[in-house]
Parts: structure tokens; sequence; C-alpha cells
């Protein structure tokens, strides 16, 4: 097996209050502190929460020929850490988020959860898709309990979880409604508060706030960053956006176009609570989205070629 | 209420023109019977308890016949949905079986069970069973990939996948082939029922014939198109529209 040493595994890493930090998010401590390394470092064995181990893709296309979808990605991710993925469309970081989630195999490669590999969907792992996928046929409640009814947990635990997670997304007076009855921005708290009833140690969401318009998604950022800080879960969101990265992300990992690779990788050091407009975040942004341009272009010209074609 | 009051007018106008063709004894009464004859053999019917019988006895054994298409139809159309090999044999097979039209089964059910009551359940079966397979294995297909992944993401497998996913996804979808199929039960029933000697309307139907008794005919027929209509119209189609409200396809 190919492993180059820098992501060797298990990870050997000096401990960084990090904890500190995360439970001191909102009571404004210097950013400073994220950087600064303790002065006698202890050294411990840091399982990553999430590690791909070489990960590649290929499928066979409708025309017959094998397409390479993901290409020896290698990432560990920390856990607690909230890392963001970023790319241009067709760069496969959906089809990454499925393959941590168990929904689908990978043609090669290894995907380590806790250090044990991944051999299906569990409920330790959940994934909000881009569509959501909320069930309507189920009540708002309905939706959210479902995860815990197929963990078999009992009725009186269902009903206080249901209760305190539906005021976590502050949507306790719509227990009662259907999916088709609620906007784009509740609906997208449906789906999150769904996925934190099963109490996952990792959270998938893919680009999930990319349909919702401005204040509505600056308002679900704040959410969502105060839930992460409750429930310290691991998060791994892809976005298209880079300031939604960079206003969200301990770190962000940029993929090239078609075959996904990672081509760089970039540590957010920045206080939170952040704001998409924090000139800070702007900068962090643009240093991304300047990496990011050549594959922009890279998928566009290749969009573009297929249209002369037909 | 427009629309109502608009089929009152047609209804008294059928009615009208039947009683006047009636009256005008074109053809003896004995072949063309008054809208009175028809209510009296109805009234009668009802009064001897033979209608209620018939009705009784036909709805026992559409509604085991059917439950029973539904189930196997289910299972035949998850397994066809979900198998490749199975799609591209068995599923050819059950399109062109359906082409055959379910009095055909007859004469295999007589011989397979004799003249009995599990003669007319078979073909009551395979007059719905193949629609709701097919209806199934279509609603397999058009209902949403993302709900199975939503499912298997937040623990479901097996039979509870199933049960609580793939089946309330594809609803929406096979409701349409579940009503088809219980029109078919219902056609096959009639004619199965016409021709075995076993209480039930389609038998009423046929002893009305042996004793040309024009009204009996046609105070059964009108039976069977009442009944027939009030679980198509009523019963199905209220399902068909509460399923679409809850499903936020049409705006509740």
């Amino acid at each position: 097996m190919s492993r180059s040493p820098q992501n060797a595994y298990p990870l050997v890493v000096p401990i960084v209050p990090r904890t500190g930090v995360r439970a001191n998010v909102f009571h404004s401590k210097p950013a400073s502190s994220v950087t600064t390394s303790p002065v006698c470092p202890v050294y411990e064995v840091v399982v990553p929460k999430v590690a791909l181990d070489a990960i590649s893709l290929s499928y066979k296309t409708t025309s017959g020929e094998r397409l390479l979808a993901l290409d020896n990605i290698s990432l560990e991710v920390k856990p607690g850490e909230f890392l963001c993925i970023v790319g241009p469309s067709g760069c496969g970081k959906s089809t990454l988020l499925h393959l941590i989630a168990g929904l689908c195999p990978q043609t090669s490669g290894k995907v380590l959860v806790d250090g044990t590999p991944v051999s299906g969907p569990g409920t330790d792992r959940i994934l909000i898709f881009q569509e959501l996928g909320l069930f309507p046929w189920l009540t708002v409640g309905g939706n959210v309990e479902f995860g815990m009814k197929m963990k078999n947990v009992s009725k009186d635990e269902r009903e206080e979880k249901v209760q305190y997670y539906l005021r976590l997304v502050h949507l306790s007076k719509f227990r009662e409604s259907y999916i088709h009855q609620l906007s784009g921005g509740m609906r997208q708290r449906v789906a999150l508060a769904r996925a934190l009833a099963t109490e996952p140690d990792v959270l998938l969401m893919d680009e999930p706030f990319a349909a919702l318009d401005a204040q509505t998604r600056d308002l679900l950022h704040d959410e969502l960053e105060r839930i992460w800080a409750e429930t310290g879960c691991t998060i791994i969101f892809v976005t298209h956006n880079v300031r939604e990265a960079a206003r969200l992300g301990d770190r962000v990992v940029l993929l090239t176009f078609r075959p996904g690779r990672v081509k760089q990788e970039f540590s957010v050091n920045l206080s939170r609570p952040r704001q998409m407009e924090q000139p800070d975040v702007a900068r962090t942004a643009r240093e991304i989205l300047n990496c990011l341009r050549d594959e922009i272009n890279k998928s566009m010209e290749e969009e573009y070629a297929d249209e002369k074609i037909r | 209420m427009k629309k109502f009051a608009k089929q009152i007018v047609f209804y008294s106008a059928l009615l009208g023109i039947w009683t006047l063709l009636a009256k005008l004894r074109i053809w003896p009464p004995y072949l063309f019977p008054p809208p009175w004859g028809v209510g009296h053999a109805l009234w009668d019917g009802f009064a001897d308890h033979s209608f209620w019988i018939g009705i009784a006895v036909t709805m026992k054994r559409m509604l085991i016949g059917y439950s029973l298409s539904v189930v196997l139809g289910m299972i035949l159309g998850l397994a066809v949905s979900s198998n490749k090999f199975l799609e591209e044999t068995l599923g050819g097979l059950l399109v062109s079986l359906q082409s055959l039209p379910s009095i055909c089964w007859i004469p295999l059910a007589v011989l397979w069970f004799g003249l009995t009551e599990s003669a007319i359940l078979f073909v009551v079966l395979m007059g719905s069973l193949l629609s709701v397979t097919i209806a199934m294995e279509d609603g397999r297909k058009q209902m949403p990939k993302i709900y199975g992944m939503a499912g298997r993401n937040l623990g479901a497998s097996g039979f509870r996948l199933f049960w609580s996913v793939l089946l309330p996804a594809s609803l929406p979808f096979i409701v349409n082939g579940m009503k088809q199929g219980w029109a078919f039960a219902w056609r096959s029933l009639i004619q199965a029922e016409m021709i075995f000697l076993s209480l039930g309307l389609g038998q009423l139907l046929m002893m009305g014939r042996d004793l040309s008794d024009m009204n009996q005919v046609m105070a059964v027929m009108i039976l069977i198109v009442i009944l027939g209509y009030m679980v198509d119209g009523l019963i199905f189609r209220t399902m068909e529209r509460r399923l679409q409200e809850k499903y936020g396809l049409t705006p509740a």
C-alpha cells in the first residue's frame, strides 16, 4: 500500500488546547490561542475521526469508457474538526461524502472511522444530502424520530430527543407539519435535526445551503456553528462556495477538477463566531479562490466543449 | 354544486327517455323492462336478502383475492425491480402475460381446483396480480433514489427499509396500479361468478338470465356498476387525493 509519510496513521501530534478553544468559542477568546503551541508540548496518539487512505473511484459511463472520478485521495479529519471541502462542480466532492457515509463502495483505498474500515452505512456518520431526502409521508417530528426508531430507541427517549432537537433548530411549533408545508430554510433545519437526532459522531453535509437565499443561509451558518459547538461532533462540509468554506471551516481542502485530487489545504485560524462579511474571512476566501480558479476554468472548458459538440 | 345539478338533470333525462321508450312498447317488456320493473326487482332482491348475500359473498371474495394479489404482487414487483436478471427474464414474461384476459384463467383454475372457492380466488388473484406487480416495479423505478439512500443512511435496512421507506416512498406511484388491479380483479370476479354456481353477484346475474327475468338482470347490472364505482371512485380516488396532498404533489 502506498502511503506517504506525512499522512501516515495513526497521527502523532502535539496537543493543542483545542477543546479549550472550542469551549470558549463564544466568549471571544483571541484567535491567537489557536496557533500558539503549549510551552511544553505533550505528545499523544490521536486517532483521526475519519481517515481516507488512498481513495480512488472510477465508474463506467453509459458510453462504456471508464471514468476516474476520485484519484488517490488521502485525508485525515480530527475529532471535533470542522472540515470544508471545496472544488468545482464535477470534482467528485459529493461522491466522497457518499463513500464516507458507506452508501457506495470505492474502487480502491480505505475509509477509516475511528481506525476501523467502513463497510456500509452506519448511524455514527450521517449524511445530509444536497436534496435533503426528507420523507414527505412523515411529519417534521416523524422525520426527526426516524433514525432513532431504526435504532430501537425507547418511545420515551425518542419523545424527549425529538423535542430537544426540534428546539435546537427552532422548529418546535412545526412538529406536526408536513415537509411540503415548510420553507426551504425550515426544511434544511429539519434535515439537520433529523441527522443530529441519531447523535452521529460525524456529520457529513453536501452543499446543504446552496439553494437558499443569502439571509437564510447566514442565519443557518450561525446556527450550524452554534450546534457544532454544543454537540462537539466532527463535520465534513462540502461546498462550492469558498466564502462559505472560509466562514465555517477549521480547515479547507481544495479538490481538483476531474479526477478529484487534493490540490491544497488551508487552515483557517480565525476566531469564532465568524461572519461572512468579515474582512479576514473574505481574505481567506480570496486566497482559496485564486487557487480554485484554474480548476473552475478547466471544468467550464469541459462543459462548454460538450455543448459545442452537441 | 353546479356539477351536481347537471348530473341530476342528466340522470332524470335518462330515466325519462327510458320510461318513454318503455311506455311506447316498441319492444316487449320482458326484453325492455320499464324503470319501475327494475326498481321493483331491486327492492325484492334486497327484501328477500338475496342481493345482500350476493354483495357480501362477492365483496368477501374480492377482499381476499385482492389482498392476496397485493401482497404477492408487491413481493414479485420488488424482486423484479431489485434484480437485473429477474427484470430481464421474469419481467418480460409478466408483461406478456398481462395481455391474457383473466377469464382465460378459468379453465385452468377449474381443472386445478375444481368448481370451488379456491378456483374463484385464483382467477381474481391472476386478474390483478400482474397489474400490481408491474405497478410496484414501476413505482420502485420512478421513486426518487434519494429516499432509499436517506433511509439506509439513517440506519434502516432489510424489511424495515422496505416497510418504512421504500413502500411509502413509492406509494404515490403505485396507487394508480393498485386501482387498476382492483378494476381487473372486479371484472374477473364477476366473470368467474357467472360461470361458477356459487352465490355472488355474477351468479344472480346468470340466474336472471336463466329465469328470463330481465328486471333482475338489469337490477344486478346496476348493482355491479354502483359497487364498482363506489370502490373505485370513492375509496381509491380519495386515497389518491389524500396521498397527493400529504406528499405535496398538489397544493393542499
